[in-house]
């Protein structure tokens, strides 16, 4: 069907390519050792200040998983003299609302203003960071909406099955396998004066990273990290290091009951490897063409060929330790064994034989084209700057990205799925509606199969 | 904050609307076709978007599932998505990829049939009813997306019936239905094509006449019908819904003047003043006072035809009465009525969307999806730059007076989720 058609423009060739660059990061260290970084992107009169504290949920102590969000989340609770609603309502009179959160890695604070309001909002937000007052009241509030959070996860799917996938595949004492946000077991134990010491403990100066995007030029940011953050004394530590070790070496099934599900959210994977290893980009560019992007063969098998989903994906989730490598996808429940075949064959077709040049040049032109427009805003190139200093990312990294990911050869990234996918070691996990689904997988010969309730954790109690 | 706005119309009737800005290597181009769930006939529910899957399916000179390929290959992104009233498609790439975007574009919209198989609407009709299961029946609340419209509009009225549509109806469409579809909707007087980013207005005129300049003029859209509805719901509506969830959820949805009318523009204020950001009515009240939800939220649909929906959306705590949630939400509604809104609480709703304005304007792909809706529902995408003024010209009394007109009793439609009886799971070993 390519042919071209009489009097119709045939197929186009591409132009010149025209540079692009990431902006241009300018680093440095106030005397109370907060770490600045000013990233000039004049464009548009708006500036994003975001701060990443050096303690995320690895840092959660026992039993106590959860207090990383809890404290965060916590944040723009209160200051002296100012609580609640009164505190929110003055970053907004400002036209800004302070996100706060926290991920395995970091705690993180972030705004996006305009400039000409800037220098008052990043006091606001260093404030709350220095010094919050963590109001009993908002505390045990913030803490019983994440326990009615927990509580609705059991009615929907998608998110049982994130969650649940990692608590099956982690070992029951590792971080990883509980969630960031806690569980029905161990967000009750969390209090005010919890949230107030891991403060203490882990935010202070040497543990904070205060990044600056927008219109404004580094002496600018300079000046008003100076103002905001330099008399901020404190000591802190920063978070642990973290462990990855699965639950199992060899491969087996989980279903997770909901009954008259019309559809099964399936998930097949197991544990991937560090965001630093030496074969991340390799990796990215084979998770790419194995499911990474629609053109990838798993979507394309799945949803183009079989239409047993609206869409099937995989990725690696990167951290510092070894987060999980996944396969996820909901698919028809009457074709959950079909499905989870069609999976089952897509990861061994990628160990068995090298990609194409073809193929492999349309994952690596994919990353690397695709590469700009993931910063065309100043919350995604702070988010971008934080989160590489959260994972030890080398400064050059984001400049040489799109030439390395490019000379990538097959043999490389064959030689990445031989060694990092693992089909001898894969968790199959399915919430749906296990009666119906169970014998389809009998016979499969994947592995033993253990069928448990929604709100059955295997990481409680342990 | 002015962004450059170029636009002109092709003798083919297609509306052409430039905006360059060479800040990044980076172009978006946008196409919105004036053809939604609204266009379907009755039997047909849910066409609009399966028609918009077939899209992806291949043309004349383009193999099947290759036009995401050749995107994915030049380097870009692109997606499509169905509306009540419009259909748009885009895709955002490197910017000298610009014309394999446009031939692609071009192709579809002049000779998507010859590609079309039974086969190919096989697929995408199984595709589409895992779609519906995904975000629909699986999914805690999942069915409001139907629920609601069909609550508030009439039986006969375009927008009541389900956009994702009915599992039979899917099933019944037809290639005879996909042909006549595209013929009577899919023409160039019948869209908007939008490039924004980097690239020359000159070369950029250049490959649109090249590409699009041949394609026929259609036979002309049928009109819609009549959607003027009278001003609000003239009496109470509501509706109970159990459905496996674990908390009650409430939306509580209000008729208002459609959007673009200079009265919208106080009721746009109205639903911000109740219901962005944290500091909102609902927030401080139903989540931090009261304690007994977990989030409230309200925004409008920004219809443009006939009327538009204000919508107040709270899910409450586990185990909350459904009733109490209820009348708490009705109570605060009730104060905005006897009350009125203050000066402060506009400012902050204003100064929020000024900040989320020109955070949006980043991006190439939100200006040119801005650019497309403003040329298709108002005629003139240089009403974009004058958006913002309409919002902060709003004074709080006419806030007031949009409450004690849009909020009244006898213009509430409530749907009401609440948890089903606990069901026994049997666990086996």
């Amino acid at each position: 069907m390519s042919a071209s058609l009489a009097g119709v423009p045939p197929r186009p060739h591409p132009g010149t390519p025209r540079p692009y660059h990431f902006p241009a990061v300018h680093r440095h260290t106030l005397p109370n050792g907060v770490t600045v970084a000013v990233v000039p992107m004049p464009r548009l009169p708006i500036v994003t200040a975001m701060v990443y504290v050096d303690a995320g949920a690895n840092a959660d102590p026992v039993g106590e998983e959860g207090l990383a969000l809890l404290t965060a989340s916590s944040l723009t609770e209160g200051i002296v003299g100012c609580e609640g609603t009164q505190l929110v309502e003055r970053f907004e009179q400002l036209g800004t609302v302070a996100s706060v959160w926290a991920d395995w890695e970091g705690s993180y604070a972030r705004l996006t203003v305009l400039k000409e309001k800037v220098a008052p909002a990043l006091e606001l937000l260093a404030e709350v960071l220095r010094a919050p007052t963590f109001p009993v009241r908002e505390v045990e509030r913030l803490r019983d909406q994440r326990l009615a959070g927990l509580t609705q996860q059991l009615a929907e799917p998608r998110g049982l099955a994130d969650e649940r996938f990692d608590a099956f595949l982690y070992a029951p004492t590792m971080r990883y396998a509980r969630p960031v946000r806690g569980m029905q077991e161990t967000v009750p134990r969390l209090t005010r004066e919890g949230v107030a010491a891991f403060h203490a403990r882990h935010y202070g100066p040497s543990t904070t990273m205060l990044v600056l995007v927008g219109d404004l030029t580094p002496e600018t940011g300079a000046q008003l990290a100076t103002t905001a953050f330099g008399g901020w004394s404190h000591a802190a530590v920063r978070g642990p290091a973290v462990h990855d070790m699965a639950a199992a070496s060899e491969r087996r099934i989980v279903l997770v009951d909901k009954p008259d599900a019309p559809q099964s959210e399936l998930r097949v994977g197991h544990v991937g490897v560090p965001r630093l290893h030496p074969d991340y980009l390799a990796i990215v560019v084979m998770n790419g063409l194995l499911g990474g992007f629609f053109s990838s063969r798993i979507n394309l098998n799945l949803r183009e060929k079989h239409a047993f989903t609206y869409g099937a994906s995989s990725s690696f989730e990167w951290r510092r330790a070894a987060g999980p490598f996944t396969v996820g996808t909901a698919v028809k429940t009457e074709v959950t064994g079909r499905a989870l075949e069609e999976i089952l064959k897509e990861i061994d077709a990628m160990r068995a034989a090298p990609p194409s040049a073809s193929e492999l040049a349309l994952a690596a032109d994919y990353l690397a084209g695709v590469f700009p427009l993931r910063f065309e805003s100043t919350a995604a190139v702070a988010g971008t700057v934080a989160m590489a200093e959260s994972l030890g990312v080398p400064e050059d990294f984001y400049s040489t990205y799109r030439e390395r990911v490019c000379a990538l050869t097959v043999d490389e990234v064959y030689a990445a799925a031989r060694t990092h996918l693992h089909p001898d070691r894969l968790l199959v996990l399915a919430v749906g509606d296990t009666t119906a689904v169970a014998p389809m997988l009998d016979g499969m010969g994947i592995g033993p199969v253990t069928r448990v309730a929604a709100e059955f954790d295997p990481t409680e109690g342990r | 904050m002015q962004i450059s706005i170029e636009t002109y119309t092709l003798p083919n009737g297609l509306r052409v609307v430039l905006s360059e800005d060479h800040a990044t290597p980076i172009v978006a181009v946008n196409l919105w076709y004036h053809v939604g769930s609204a266009n379907e006939r009755e039997g047909r529910t849910g066409f609009a978007h399966l028609f918009e899957h077939m899209l992806f399916q291949g043309s004349a000179q383009v193999a099947t599932n290759e036009h995401f390929e050749l995107i994915q290959r030049a380097g870009g992104t692109l997606n499509g998505s169905t509306w009540l009233d419009r259909t748009n498609y885009y895709e955002i790439l490197p910017s000298h990829q610009l014309e394999i975007a446009l031939w692609l574009e071009a192709d579809r919209m002049a000779r998507l049939l010859p590609a079309m198989t039974q086969e190919k609407l096989d697929t995408q009709r199984d595709v589409v009813k895992n779609e519906r299961r995904w975000s629909v029946d699986n999914q805690p609340y999942g069915t409001w997306w139907e629920r609601l419209p069909a609550l508030c509009f009439p039986p006969d009225h375009p927008f009541h019936h389900s956009l994702i549509g009915s599992m039979e109806d899917l099933t019944e469409a037809s290639l005879e239905d996909v042909a006549a579809f595209f013929r009577t909707y899919y023409t160039p007087d019948n869209a908007v094509l939008t490039i924004a980013g980097d690239f020359d207005s000159i070369e950029a005129r250049q490959l649109v006449e090249r590409h699009f300049g041949e394609i026929p003029r259609g036979t002309g859209r049928p009109a819609l019908p009549d959607m003027s509805l009278p001003p609000t719901f003239g009496g109470r509506r509501r509706e109970v819904v159990e459905d496996a969830v674990v908390a009650p959820r409430l939306f509580l949805a209000f008729r208002i003047p459609p959007a673009g009318d200079d009265a919208w523009y106080a009721v746009y204020l109205l639903s911000a003043v109740l219901g962005s950001g944290e500091a909102c009515r609902l927030e401080t009240t139903l989540v931090r006072d009261q304690a007994i939800a977990t989030s409230a939220n309200a925004y409008t649909y920004d219809l443009t035809k006939g009327s538009d929906l204000l919508v107040i959306d709270v899910t409450a705590r586990p185990g909350v009465d459904p009733s109490a949630l209820e009348a708490a939400v009705e109570g605060e509604v009730d104060r905005m009525i006897t009350e009125g809104v203050g000066e402060a609480e506009c400012r902050r709703a204003l100064a929020l969307l000024e900040t989320a304005w020109v955070a949006e304007l980043q991006s190439a792909g939100s200006r040119a999806d801005a650019l497309s809706k403003f040329a298709t529902y108002h005629d003139d995408p240089t009403l974009l730059n004058a958006e913002l003024a309409r919002y902060a010209a709003v004074s709080a009394e006419e806030v007031t007076v949009a409450a004690r007109r849009y909020l009244v009793a006898e213009n509430r439609a409530t749907l009401l989720y609440v948890p089903q009886v606990p069901q026994v799971v049997e666990v086996a070993a």
